[in-house]
Parts: C-alpha cells; sequence; structure tokens
C-alpha cells in the first residue's frame, strides 16, 4: 500500500486517476481504437458515474483500471493513477494484490457472474482467504448478512441457482465489499433485475459505501439514475469523454449534443417531465406520441375473461403441486391503443402474452378475439387467427434465426400462409422495410450483421408482414440501449396511428409505459392487482404494489427545474 | 435421488430383457448346425447329435430355447459352452485382464487429455494447441489396427521395450502398451473436448469476477475454469469406460491378450450361442452401469441437475 500525503492537506489526493487513457484493441483487421483520451479523476468517498451506450467505451475504461481488459485489448496510451501509484503497466502481481482488497467489482449480470457450480459461501470465503482476511464461517456469514442477504448462515450453503436475481446481486455486492476496498467499480449493478428489487439494491450499496466511505465508480446506461446516485457523472460517446460535471448541472444544461439527446431521450427522465409538465397544467396527450380519443375506446378487440394458468411442478416421489401462474385476470384492449400490462418478473405477464397468443394453453377462463374465443379454435381457424395477432419478442439477438437473411426472415410469415405471389412478396418485403425505416439493400444481410436496433426494426417488418390486428411486444425494447429505444417506441407509436394497429405491451419498465400505453394493468404473483388508464394509475396508483413500482422508476428522487421539465 | 437410482436400476430390466432376446435370436437364426461346431471336422455319430441336441436344447422351438436359457440366467447359471466349460467361469477368468486394461487405458488418456486440452485451451492459436490439434486429428484419422501395430512394431520388436505381445498372467508393465494404444483415440477425443470447454469457461463473466476477486491466476484456472470445464469430459469418459469394459477386440487381438474381447471374437468363430448370447449381455449390463454412474458423477459435479 502507498501512503499519499494528500489526505493531511485540504485538497485531497485524487483515489483514481486516469489520464489521457487510450485503450486499443487488437483485430484480424488491425488495431481498433475503443477509448481515446479518457480523463477521469475520483476522489476518496466519492461516487462517479459513467454513462453511455453499449460500445461507448465505458466498461472498457472501468475495466482496465484493475487489469480485466480482454485478452486482445491494451492500454495504448496515457496513465492510470490509483492513490498515488502508477499502476498503468504494474505487474500481474502487483495488480492482484490490488484486485479485491483495494478495488473491488460488483458486475453487470447477478445471472451470469457466479460460479453456479460452487456454493455462496465458498465463492465469498475464496475472496476473503485470498485477500488475507479471517474466512470463518461466522465471517462469511457476516459478509453476507452486510449485503442484505437475509438468513445469511445457511444461505451460504446454497448454490447460485438457487437464489433470486437480487440475491444473487446481493451475494456480488458482498464479495465486491468484503475486503473493504477504496474504490467499487460497479458495472451497471442493477440492470438485469426489476425495478424494485433494483432500487433497494441500489439503495443498500449507497449506505454500505457511504458508512464504509468507498469511493463508487458506477456505470450505467441510464442518465436519470446516474443523476440520482453520483455526484459526478461523466459522458462517453464513441470511445471518448463528451462531458463531465456535477450530475445536475449535466442535466439541466447538457453542452455536448449527445448529452442533449440523452437527456431527451432517457424514460426515466421523460417520465419525469410528463409529470412535471402535468403539474404545470399540460395534457399528456400533447407531449406524447398521437394517441386515440376516448370514443374509440369502445371497441374492444381483444377482450380477457378471468384467465388462469396452472402449472403443474413435479416434486419429489412422482408427486407434483399445483402452481398458478395467471390466477383471474381479465382486461380488454380498445382497438388502435396500447394497453401495458406491468409487473415484476415472475408476476405472470409473460404467460398473459403467450396465451393471448395462443402458444400457451389456458387452464381456464376466456380470450374473445374480436368477440371470438381463441380458447376453443380448432387447428384451421388457430392458424388464420395466427395471422391477425402477431408478436416482438424481446431479444433481437435470439429471436431472429441466425441462418435467414433478412429477406427470408420478413417473406417466411407471407410464404407460411400463401400470401401472393414471388414477386409481390418481394415488393410486400420492400414496403415494410420502408415501413420501419430500413435500406432494402439490407434484404441480403444476415442477423449478425445488423445492431440491435436494427434488428428489432426486422422483427417488427416480420411482425407487421401479414398485416395483423393486434401486435404483442413482449418486453419488446428492454434489451436495448435508451436512444435506440426511443427510436423503436416512436416506430411503433407511428406504425399504430398509420396503420391503426392494437398493441399488448408486456414490460417491466414502467418509465416505458408512461410514454407508451394508453391503459395499464398491473400484476403481482399471477394477479391484476391494479388497471386504469396511463394517467389514472401514474397520478393515483391505489394499491402499495403498484406506488413502490413507481417510487422505483430511476430518477424518481430527483427534483428537476422547470426548464428541464 | 435413492429414487432415481432405484428406477434407473428397474429400467435396466427392459433393457435386459430386450437384449439377450435380439442376441439370442441373431445367434439362433446363424446359418449352418450348431452341432457341426462341436463336432468339427471329423463329425459325430447321430446318437451323439442327438444327445448334443438335447443337452442344449436345440431340438426345442426358439421360445423354449429362450425361457430356458433365461431361467438359467434368473438362478444365476449361465450354463455350459460348447467345449463344457461352465460360462460364468470363463467370465470370471477373463474380466479381469479386461477390466484392468480398461482402467490403465482410462487413466492415460484423462490425465494426458485433460492436461494437454487445458494447456492447449488457454494457448488458443498459439504453437502448441495448434499442434496438438493436428496431432489428435492425425491419431482419430489413423485405424486403430493400424497403429496397434505400429506401435507393436516400434516399442516392442525394434526398440524391445516391451514384449510385443501379452502372457497369460497380463502383467502391469505387458498391458502397459496395449493400453496406450487403446487410449490414444479416446485421449484424442478428451483432448480436443477439454480444449473447446475450456475456451468456452475461460472468457465466462464468472471467471472474470473471480479475478476481481484477487484471486491467483492459478486458483482461478483450477476452481473456476477446470472443473465448470470438466462436466462434458467426465460424461464422454464415463461412457469410454463402458465401451472399454467391453473389450477391445481389435487391440486384445493385436497383443493376444486374453480377455473379454478375445473371447467373445472365438465365440462368433465357433458358432458357440451360449456364450455369445452371456457374453453380450454381460458387457450390457456393464454399459448400463457404466452410464448411471456417469449420470450420478453428473449430477455431483453440476449442482444445477437433481433428479427426482
Amino acid at each position: 500500500m502507498s501512503h499519499s500525503t494528500g489526505h493531511q492537506t485540504a485538497m485531497p489526493l485524487p483515489l483514481l486517476e486516469l489520464r489521457d487513457l487510450a485503450i486499443t484493441f487488437s483485430t484480424s483487421n488491425g488495431d481498433v481504437p475503443a477509448v481515446r483520451n479518457a480523463h477521469l479523476t475520483v476522489m476518496p468517498g466519492e461516487t462517479v458515474a459513467i454513462v453511455g451506450e453499449s460500445g461507448s467505451g465505458k466498461s472498457t475504461t472501468a475495466l482496465a483500471a484493475i487489469g480485466l481488459l480482454p485478452a486482445n485489448g491494451r492500454v495504448s496510451n496515457g496513465s492510470i493513477i490509483f492513490d498515488g501509484e502508477d499502476i498503468t503497466h504494474a505487474s500481474e502481481k502487483r495488480i492482484v494484490e490490488l484486485r479485491g482488497s483495494s478495488i473491488g467489482m460488483v458486475p453487470q449480470d447477478p445471472m451470469s457472474n457466479l460460479n453456479p457450480v460452487w456454493k455462496i459461501g465458498f465463492q465469498v470465503r475464496e475472496t476473503l482467504k485470498a485477500n488475507g482476511l479471517p474466512s470463518g464461517p461466522q465471517d462469511v456469514a457476516k459478509v453476507l448478512a452486510e449485503a442484505g442477504l437475509p438468513d445469511a448462515a445457511s444461505r451460504a450453503n446454497q448454490y447460485p441457482h438457487e437464489f433470486s436475481g437480487g440475491m444473487r446481486q446481493r451475494a456480488l455486492i458482498a464479495i465486491g465489499l468484503s475486503c473493504r476496498p477504496r474504490l467499487l467499480i460497479a458495472d451497471e449493478p442493477t440492470s438485469a433485475l426489476d425495478v424494485t428489487v433494483q432500487r433497494q439494491i441500489l439503495d443498500h450499496l449507497d449506505t454500505m459505501t457511504e458508512e464504509l466511505g468507498t469511493a463508487v465508480l458506477l456505470i450505467t446506461h441510464d442518465l436519470g439514475l446516474a443523476a440520482e446516485r453520483a455526484h459526478k457523472v461523466i459522458v462517453m460517446y464513441k470511445g471518448q469523454v463528451v462531458e463531465a460535471g456535477p450530475a445536475l448541472e449535466l442535466l439541466t444544461n447538457p453542452r455536448h449534443p449527445y448529452t442533449q439527446k440523452l437527456v431527451a431521450s432517457a424514460p426515466s427522465i421523460a417520465s419525469r417531465r410528463i409529470e412535471s409538465a402535468k403539474k404545470a397544467g399540460v395534457r399528456t396527450q400533447d407531449l406524447l406520441a398521437p394517441s386515440v380519443t376516448a370514443t374509440a375506446a369502445l371497441d374492444r378487440v381483444i377482450e380477457v375473461e378471468d384467465l388462469t394458468k396452472v402449472f403443474k411442478i413435479r416434486g419429489s416421489w412422482g408427486t407434483s403441486t399445483d402452481f398458478t401462474a395467471v390466477d383471474k385476470v381479465s382486461f380488454s384492449i380498445a382497438r388502435g391503443t396500447t394497453t401495458a400490462v406491468v409487473g415484476e418478473s415472475g408476476s405472470g405477464k409473460s404467460t398473459v402474452a403467450k396465451m393471448v397468443l395462443g402458444l400457451e394453453g389456458a387452464t381456464s377462463g376466456s380470450i374473445r378475439f374480436d368477440g371470438v374465443d381463441i380458447t376453443t379454435l380448432g387447428r384451421k381457424e388457430m392458424f388464420d387467427f395466427r395471422r391477425r395477432v402477431q408478436p416482438i419478442f424481446q431479444d433481437p439477438y435470439g429471436s431472429l434465426d441466425p441462418m435467414y437473411n433478412i429477406y427470408r426472415t420478413i417473406e417466411e410469415p407471407l410464404r407460411v400462409h400463401g400470401v401472393g405471389t414471388a414477386k409481390t412478396r418481394e415488393k410486400k418485403v420492400r414496403e415494410l422495410l420502408d415501413q420501419v425505416a430500413l435500406p432494402s439493400a439490407m434484404m441480403q444481410r444476415f442477423p449478425n450483421e445488423l445492431s440491435g436496433g436494427q434488428r428489432q426494426r426486422v422483427a417488427i417488418a416480420r411482425a407487421l408482414a401479414l398485416d395483423p390486428e393486434v401486435v404483442i411486444c413482449d418486453e419488446a425494447v428492454s434489451a436495448l440501449d435508451v436512444l435506440v429505444q426511443a427510436q423503436i417506441l416512436n416506430l411503433l407509436a407511428d406504425l399504430q396511428s398509420e396503420l391503426g394497429l392494437s398493441y399488448l405491451f408486456i414490460t417491466h419498465d414502467l418509465a416505458v409505459v408512461r410514454q407508451i400505453a394508453d391503459h395499464v394493468a398491473v400484476m403481482e404473483k399471477g394477479k391484476l392487482v391494479e388497471q386504469g388508464t396511463t394517467d389514472e394509475v401514474f397520478d393515483n396508483p391505489t394499491t402499495a404494489y403498484t406506488q413502490a413500482l413507481l417510487a422505483a422508476i430511476p430518477g424518481a428522487a430527483l427534483e428537476l427545474p422547470p426548464e428541464v421539465a | 435421488m435413492v429414487w432415481y437410482i432405484v428406477r434407473r436400476f428397474l429400467q435396466l430390466i427392459p433393457v435386459f430383457l430386450g437384449a439377450t432376446l435380439l442376441v439370442y435370436f441373431l445367434v439362433f437364426s446363424l446359418p449352418g448346425d450348431a452341432t457341426a461346431a462341436i463336432c468339427g471336422e471329423r463329425g459325430c455319430t447321430p446318437a451323439v447329435v442327438a444327445g448334443l441336441r438335447e443337452q442344449y436344447n436345440l431340438d426345442q422351438p426358439f421360445w423354449i430355447q429362450y425361457l430356458l436359457y433365461l431361467k438359467g440366467v434368473l438362478t444365476f447359471d449361465l450354463g455350459t459352452n460348447f467345449s463344457g466349460r461352465p460360462i460364468a467361469t470363463i467370465i470370471a477368468e477373463v474380466f479381469p485382464t479386461t477390466a484392468k486394461l480398461a482402467i490403465m487405458a482410462l487413466v492415460i488418456e484423462a490425465v494426458f487429455g485433460i492436461v494437454f486440452g487445458l494447456i492447449a485451451g488457454l494457448r488458443k492459436g498459439k504453437i502448441f494447441d495448434s499442434s496438438v490439434l493436428v496431432l489428435s486429428l492425425i491419431v482419430i484419422a489413423v485405424p486403430i489396427f493400424v497403429l496397434g501395430f505400429l506401435m507393436q512394431f516400434l516399442i516392442g520388436v525394434k526398440l524391445q521395450w516391451t514384449n510385443p505381445t501379452v502372457s497369460g498372467d497380463a502383467t502391469f508393465t505387458e498391458l502397459l502398451l496395449p493400453a496406450v494404444v487403446l487410449g490414444l483415440v479416446s485421449f484424442a477425443y478428451v483432448l480436443r473436448l477439454t480444449r473447446t470447454s475450456i475456451i468456452e469457461n475461460v472468457n465466462a463473466d464468472y471467471v472474470r469476477t473471480a479475478t476481481a476477486k484477487g484471486l491467483s491466476r492459478r486458483r482461478v484456472v483450477v476452481v473456476h475454469v477446470l472443473r465448470n470445464s470438466l462436466i462434458p469430459v467426465v460424461t464422454f469418459l464415463g461412457a469410454d469406460l463402458g465401451a472399454l469394459m467391453g473389450g477391445a477386440i481389435v487391440t486384445e487381438g493385436i497383443f493376444n491378450v486374453n480377455g473379454v474381447g478375445n473371447t467373445l471374437y472365438r465365440a462368433v468363430l465357433n458358432g458357440d450361442g451360449p456364450m455369445v448370447v452371456s457374453i453380450v449381455t454381460f458387457l450390457i449390463l456393464i454399459f448400463c452401469l457404466a452410464n448411471l454412474l456417469v449420470d450420478l458423477l453428473y449430477a455431483w459435479l453440476d449442482p444445477r441437475i437433481r433428479y427426482a
């Protein structure tokens, strides 16, 4: 440990300083610069957030600080100074010494960051041991309990797959902070979690780091979250720091065009903006994409009544218990409007979507599409029904066949349903690509050559190929970056007004709901706990659960000055 | 878990019945008179032939023959072969040699395959990796009888490091060369499987997290990369153990090992029906047990897998 004398003076030395940092990846096509001229300082005990979209170099910059660049990455210029010591080209031995004990890390995805074959306790214990701390069972339990894991002593004997996402993230936070590092790198620590869990975890992380005096380098794509949690925000774009400064100042007075765009489209901030504007007496409709008037709402295209789904869970000795995933859910979708079903993972919202699509049979209840109950349809009628209701799924990486080019992907539903001739089908595909604002030259490309946003546009084009009346979007934008998310939401809104589509929007992200939905139905543990128009639900949430969900939107605690709002 | 094991043992019953029925039927349908094989070229008197037919139930229809055989198996009496020796005694005599050879081959392929695969995987694209990949491809491509004769000639005959063939005692040193030949092909597969698996795991998020925790490189590799990578390898090794226990007809033939493979080969040549059916049934049971062992090992290695 090197000791600086700086703490005695009024201006302490920075804990971490990146000077002119450049990071290069060597690929088969030569060197690719990933980060250029990155400047950054973190003072002891301070929280600094790096904000940017995926590929902006924000994670790479942070990982470079603890020597965790991928094998083909290297620091090509500049220096990394930790606590007065230049560690840019420190030996492997020195870096291993620093890791854990001086610089901790909380990674992004709790599902993939714990080794599935070792018990949680083991993974905590080896951290303590490697950094020379006492590592008895009571020490392990203490560390886990600090991170807010209930019943830590017995939980330590469980495997990661027996933990929920939130509990896993708590275990990872416990590991990251177990050796009392002076700096914690938190790489999107909650983006894979439900909003309410996200809030709890971030609050806990805040409290812990404050108590321990740990500095935090928070990496996130959500500007609202960054502004709420950090003292200082650094915006990265295409490998460069484009703007840096105190959080609120950056929100109220963004100078770089990219930051301005980020501020304009961050869902959490947009949602706040609507709320602030409403206080000022502006109607939501004026701020949002065109929305239908109340009179059209009488024509109900989908009516769901007492929909129930019971799964049998296999137990030992051939027994099985019933698990009610969806419990007597009733709602309806008016033609040409958007209804959002909101809930956390495990609330049953995706099961509802699958049943409405006819992909999963209902245990009881009815789903009427244009007055016809689809739960009783035969094979032939079901086939025709599928033409009229189309899905868009969450993961544009997984939902497009990698062996099909874009033309074949979009044309397939037309061919399956025997629509038109080869010639008219090609014309239709061109039209569809045009509608989703993709060049028709893209037809011959394959999904792996496209970005996430482009893929999701292809998925939308494919869904629209059969001129459906209803489109079911199952978390259709949650895998996308904020800016792309905003573009896709706008596209969906445009298509709705153009084609008169009705949307069933399944999501966990209330900020997105506020931007696109006319009606909201909130689900909790299989039951529908609240529903109403978006304004009603957002302004006067009646159940505690909805209130908790609303409070958990990142940035909810921000007091935005009127000029931003 | 207990219930799962019991169920797996119960599943052995239909497998056993089906396998014996099939093999019995195949042997029954072989052309030629079975007694001719016993009597040899000089032939027997009709009275002796009739006696033999009655002794081995050859005068009965297929179903009766099969049921009589089953009855024998269930009372632990595998009967005698055409030379009049109890089949159970013969199996007890030759199986230990085969088991010894199989375990030696398995240890060789596992140790060398995993070590080489680990190094190759960690140094992906480097010279070591490329050379072992090419070598393993050659080993896979060359038929085992070529490899066997080649090594027998080079090491046993030219260099005279070991005996070119195995005596009746089948000592450890004598079995070493055939075990290497037997293990070579599987060694190449184990190496490639380990390598692929290591490459997949070394970039896993939890490996990066383990590094960030401050663990040494060595510990990260052994505890977090290797153990996770061994799961598919163990599956392969277990299945291979079953196959090796069944005797390697070619290898045992080349090195004159008095094992199960060689015995089965001679029984097939002699048209010795009872012997063939008994050995094959025995091998099927061994194979099923090896598979059960793999499944249990699998659950032990990967706690996410639970049997109910």
